[in-house]
């Protein structure tokens, strides 16, 4: 390994290590209410889902909209496997059926189940749909992704599912606990590490020989496959593993609201992380993962005042009414595609030099006027 | 260059933003109450129903007695959108205002689904409306001071089979929707154990297309459509039953208690009953000022459906603000864990009746349900006997 | 088997009225799809602003200035969104100008929920339209009746436009080739608009149709007909205007069955009425899988 990138590489993990420090010591003094927590978890969870999408529309050029649908069958399975067998049994969550789950495990086991779950959707529905080109595909995964809804609602399947109706009390975040003891797991921090190893995994595959023959068939089908790459297998597999992280943010999301009904997973959920993911540049990781963050915070915390009658201190109850701010929002989205269409990042990753190089250059003009 | 202003931009705007957005640290002499309830979607109208009476209320009695001082109330509303995954997000808004006690929510859904986030906040919630038992079950954090499904569901199933005579009725309730699904559920239990038979269906979201499932109840032979669900859905089944000639009695709960449902049954050929919290005229000292008060703005008109009509939610909302109120004073602290703990004894008198909660789940202790059936002639409500249980 | 039909007479009008209201919304999606290569997921939300424009504009005008004011106003939408939205993407990937589509989906839906305080607005009773009427025992709407001849009589003339005018030509033209077309002296953009504009008016004539049988308008009112519609164009081949609207009855009809399932075929227990909305995408993907291009769709050729 060379000096320069071994350098690279130790900054990232100072910079890395930084972020978490400072999301762990911020946990244990601010007040836990706070809304900044709100969207550091639900900005992890979503950076988390919008980098598994931007790994299929992103790196392997497969452009599918079913992440919703893999999302729900994740946060399904977790409620269903780490929900407590004597909840299953009692009235409170399983109301008009009778739960026919008669075991429940423990967070990792949930979230390692969330995600396969996910993947052997994922795998089936592939083997017919990944031979679809483009918009067609698109469709057809977006029509899968309405399929899985529908199923998962069904009342013959009530004694699994519950029905349409609500799942909760499983293992959810202000439920979870340091292994053998009964110490609360600092919330926003444990969402961090999971988001963040699997953003780590996801990068790894990315730049392995798998992650250069997706680019490979994002760019070019024919001649990825005249070079002997497996298309087929190679798209299936993306696809799989796309799934797979969908399905574990879908579980984290679960766990974050603390409650889990299919109901919101329809095709607005989908769109949403499709807008995250253009937003932050497509087929940049650190892009998708700021457009997250941003995307999150003002629509939940930001720009809440628009709702409530006060916006940066301005106070006009009739038009900062119920719905401006959604307004506002699909105005500042608007804006960004049409003026902004490579997004954020671009394609390109964000690194020290460049945003060095960027800021020594703003500031130059700066000094310069 | 367009990057660059962009992020710049961006930059400059969540430094802002951050200051913008962070919660107002509360003054020492104002007590906040959360309300929390839809203002859109499904419930919407309902929901801003229900908001006005917490608003008139508050109007009335702008601040409360906490020990020795006066605190100015200061109302805080979250807009929950009728939907049960912003739920959440709507009640962590709450929570960061500060908001010691919260009111609400008009739909049993949003108040199942942001419940842990209340509870794990320790903030206690005083639903108005929400009428399904899974609200307060197991939780020491919610309460409740409207009856619960299982006596409503079995109060229409009496009616269904001994007032109107029904030997079979159709059910149609909003898939996941735990208000509908509920009640239907407790109907249908009683109504079979009547020994009466049910057919039972459920739409979609999103449906407006009632057509068929009108038609089920037609071909099913059916004499009574029970169907206890949004206002917003009501009014697609309300008219197209009248251009179906669906031709049997329609029997709902109390969220059909609403001027909208009289607006979309005016002059048309339906028969409508529902069961109801309170009836306009139980208490004409309110209704009048409650009537003025509404005329006097047209922002609150529009809110209450264009017209002054009193819903019970209204009225609901108006003894809830009041209870929480009662509940502080007695706590004599704004620590949402002394509001909590009061709340267990606290007791007022309404307009829509006493109101004291029971020591199992916090629900109210409640025994009448008001019958209403809808005038297409005047599009008011006519009263019907209330119904007692003991 | 005229017995089974009387007695289930209702399912399939309302199957045949609401399929031709999808038919007149998916054929603005072909015929964007035909020469754009855009799915252009706003075109749901125009056919619900055009039932918002007529609930507002109907409160203070007579219907024969309203309806008419109505189409031209939903045209000037479509138009616009066009204009503003899409061409200035004209050059950019395909991938930008569908987030643009969502978009522009995303900014009409959350203006509508601004401006009605989101509350469902109840959609005015055109007079003819709305009259009940009984047909062989059922009982329905006049709009029920008139839904289906209106579409078959505006595709007909639809399909005249295309095959006989000048434009029709052009229309041709470019959605069999963009680039070959445009160096022919064909002025692109105008075609691009008069499409955007065709589509437009029949998705007003849809919402008249559409909200005088379902009578409320609410923000998303438009998202799941367009969905359908969408599919229905691409179940009869994308770029295909009578694909379109045979998938549309299909869809509508089906879909009506499903809801009708328990009663039709005395089937117990009714949970099906739960995938009559899912159906409609499970029959997309067996067609897709089956015959990608739909029912009368092109064959493409991958030119490498």
């Amino acid at each position: 390994m060379d000096r320069e990138k071994r350098n690279h590489l130790i900054r990232l993990f100072v910079a890395i290590a930084a972020v978490y420090g400072l999301v762990l010591v911020l946990e244990l003094t601010m007040r836990p209410t706070h809304m900044l927590f709100t969207v550091l978890k639900k900005g992890a969870i979503y950076s988390l889902v919008a980098v598994s999408m931007n790994l299929l529309n992103g790196f392997t050029g497969l452009f599918s909209l079913g992440q919703a649908g893999f999302m729900l069958v994740g946060a399904y399975t977790y409620a269903i496997f780490t929900m407590p067998v004597e909840v299953k049994a009692s009235e409170r969550v399983y109301k008009y059926y009778d739960c026919i789950v008669g075991f429940d495990t423990g967070v990792f086991v949930g979230l390692l189940a969330a995600g396969l779950a996910a993947a052997l959707f994922a795998f089936l529905i592939g083997l017919p749909v990944l031979r679809l080109k483009s918009d067609y595909l698109a469709i057809a995964t977006l029509g899968f992704a309405e399929i899985i809804r529908a199923v998962f609602q069904w009342d013959v399947l009530g004694p699994l599912t519950n029905g349409a109706n609500l799942l909760r009390e499983f293992k959810d975040l202000s439920r979870i606990t340091f292994p053998f003891t009964d110490i609360p797991v600092p919330q926003t921090f444990f969402v961090f590490v999971v988001c963040g190893i699997c953003i780590l995994l996801i990068v790894l595959l990315i730049n392995s020989s798998f992650g250069r023959a997706f680019k490979a068939i994002r760019d070019d089908e024919t001649a990825a496959e005249a070079m002997g790459i497996n298309l087929f297998m190679h798209k299936e597999l993306s696809f799989v593993i796309s799934s797979f992280f969908a399905g574990v943010s879908g579980a984290l999301l679960a766990m974050f609201q603390y409650t889990v009904q299919a109901q919101q997973f329809r095709s607005m959920l989908t769109y949403e992380i499709l807008l995250i993911v253009v937003i932050g540049g497509i087929g940049s990781i650190s892009g998708s993962c700021i457009a997250s963050f941003l995307y999150i915070a003002l629509s939940e915390w930001w720009l809440r005042g628009l709702d409530m009658g006060t916006f940066l201190g301005i106070h006009a109850e009739h038009i900062f009414r119920s719905g401006f701010r959604r307004l506002a929002f699909s105005v500042i989205i608007m804006l960004i595609v049409l003026f902004f269409s490579r997004g954020i990042m671009g394609d390109k990753e964000l690194s020290w030099a460049r945003t060095s190089a960027r800021l020594r250059r703003i500031f130059r003009k700066k000094e310069a006027v | 260059m367009k990057k660059k202003t962009f992020l710049l931009a961006m930059v400059l705007l969540s430094c802002a933003m951050v200051f913008a957005g962070g919660s107002g640290e509360s003054d020492s002499t104002v007590v906040k109450i959360g309300v929390f309830e839809p203002a859109s979607g499904d419930n919407g109208a309902g929901g801003k129903q229900e908001t006005l009476g917490i608003q008139y209320a508050n109007a009335l009695t702008p601040t409360v007695a906490v020990g020795d001082k006066e605190y100015t109330v200061e109302l805080v509303l979250a807009d929950n959108e009728s939907s049960n995954d912003r739920a959440a997000s709507a009640a962590a808004t709450l929570i960061n205002a500060g908001a010691s006690v919260v009111l609400g929510s008009y739909g049993s859904g949003v108040s199942i689904a942001g419940s842990d986030t209340f509870r794990v906040a320790g903030v206690p919630v005083i639903g108005i409306t929400c009428t399904n038992p899974q609200v307060t079950e197991g939780n020491s954090h919610y309460f409740r001071i409207c009856y619960l499904d299982p006596f409503q569901g079995t109060v229409l199933a009496n009616y269904a089979y001994n007032t109107l005579g029904a030997r079979k009725v159709y059910c149609l309730a909003k898939l996941g929707d735990d208000y509908s699904g509920g009640l239907v559920n407790y109907f249908v239990e009683q109504f079979t154990a009547l020994g009466g038979e049910v057919v039972s269906e459920t739409f979609p979201e999103g449906n407006s297309d009632f057509t068929s499932y009108i038609a089920n109840a037609k071909n099913g032979g059916c004499e009574v459509f029970f169907s206890p669900v949004s206002t917003e859905a009501a009014q697609l089944i309300i008219n197209q039953s009248a251009s179906q000639g669906l031709g049997m009695p329609i029997l709902a709960g109390d969220t059909w208690d609403s001027n909208v449902i009289l607006q979309a049954a005016l002059g048309k050929d339906v028969d409508i009953t529902v069961t109801t919290f309170y009836p306009e005229g139980a208490d004409p000292e309110f209704d009048a000022s409650f009537k003025e008060w509404v005329n006097a703005d047209s922002t609150r008109l529009s809110n209450n459906g264009g017209d002054d009509t009193i819903s019970a939610v209204t009225a609901m909302g108006y003894d809830a603000y009041y209870f929480a109120l009662q509940a502080i004073q007695n706590a004599g602290s704004t620590d949402p864990a002394d509001i909590m703990e009061a709340l267990w004894t606290t007791e007022i008198d309404g307009v829509t009746g006493h109101i004291a909660l029971d020591q199992v789940n916090g629900d109210a202790i409640r025994n009448t349900v008001y019958v209403k059936h809808a005038n297409t002639e005047t599009g008011g409500w006519d009263a019907l006997p209330a119904v007692v249980v003991d | 088997m005229a017995d089974f039909f009387h007695q289930n007479l209702s399912y399939f009008l309302s199957g045949i009225s609401v399929g031709g209201q999808y038919a007149l919304i998916a054929i603005g999606y072909t015929m964007v799809y035909g020469i754009l290569r855009l799915i252009n997921f706003a075109h749901g939300d125009v056919f619900m602003c055009a039932g918002l424009m007529m609930v507002y504009l109907s409160a203070s005008l007579p219907f024969a200035v309203s309806i008419p004011l109505v189409i031209v106003l939903t045209i000037l939408l479509g138009f616009l969104i066009e204009r503003v939205a899409y061409r200035p993407l004209r050059s950019a990937p395909r991938m930008s100008v569908m987030i643009s589509a969502i978009g522009v989906s995303y900014l009409l839906q959350n203006a509508a929920l601004y401006f009605t305080g989101g509350l469902a607005k109840v959609y005015p009773e055109i007079g003819f339209l709305a009259r009940s009427v009984d047909i062989w025992g059922s009982t329905t709407r006049m709009v029920t009746i008139v839904t289906p001849f209106v579409t078959i009589a505006l595709v007909f003339l639809l399909t005249f436009l295309i095959k006989h005018t000048k434009i029709g030509m052009a229309m041709r033209a470019v959605s069999r080739d963009f680039e070959t077309s445009q160096l022919m002296g064909i002025k692109i953009n105008r075609v691009i608009s008069i499409t955007f504009i065709i589509g437009s008016l029949l998705a007003a004539v849809a919402s008249l149709l559409y909200f005088t049988n379902y009578a409320s308008v609410t923000p998303t009112s438009g998202s799941m007909p367009g969905l359908k519609a969408f599919v229905a164009a691409v179940f009869g081949g994308i770029g295909s205007i009578p694909g379109a609207v045979i998938g549309a009855f299909i869809i509508g009809i089906c879909e009506n069955i499903i809801k009708g399932g328990a009663s039709i075929f005395g089937i117990p227990g009714s949970g099906w009425t739960t995938f009559s909305d899912a159906f409609t995408f499970a029959f997309l993907i067996v067609v897709l899988v089956v015959k990608p291009t739909g029912l009368f769709g092109e064959k493409s050729v991958d030119k490498v």
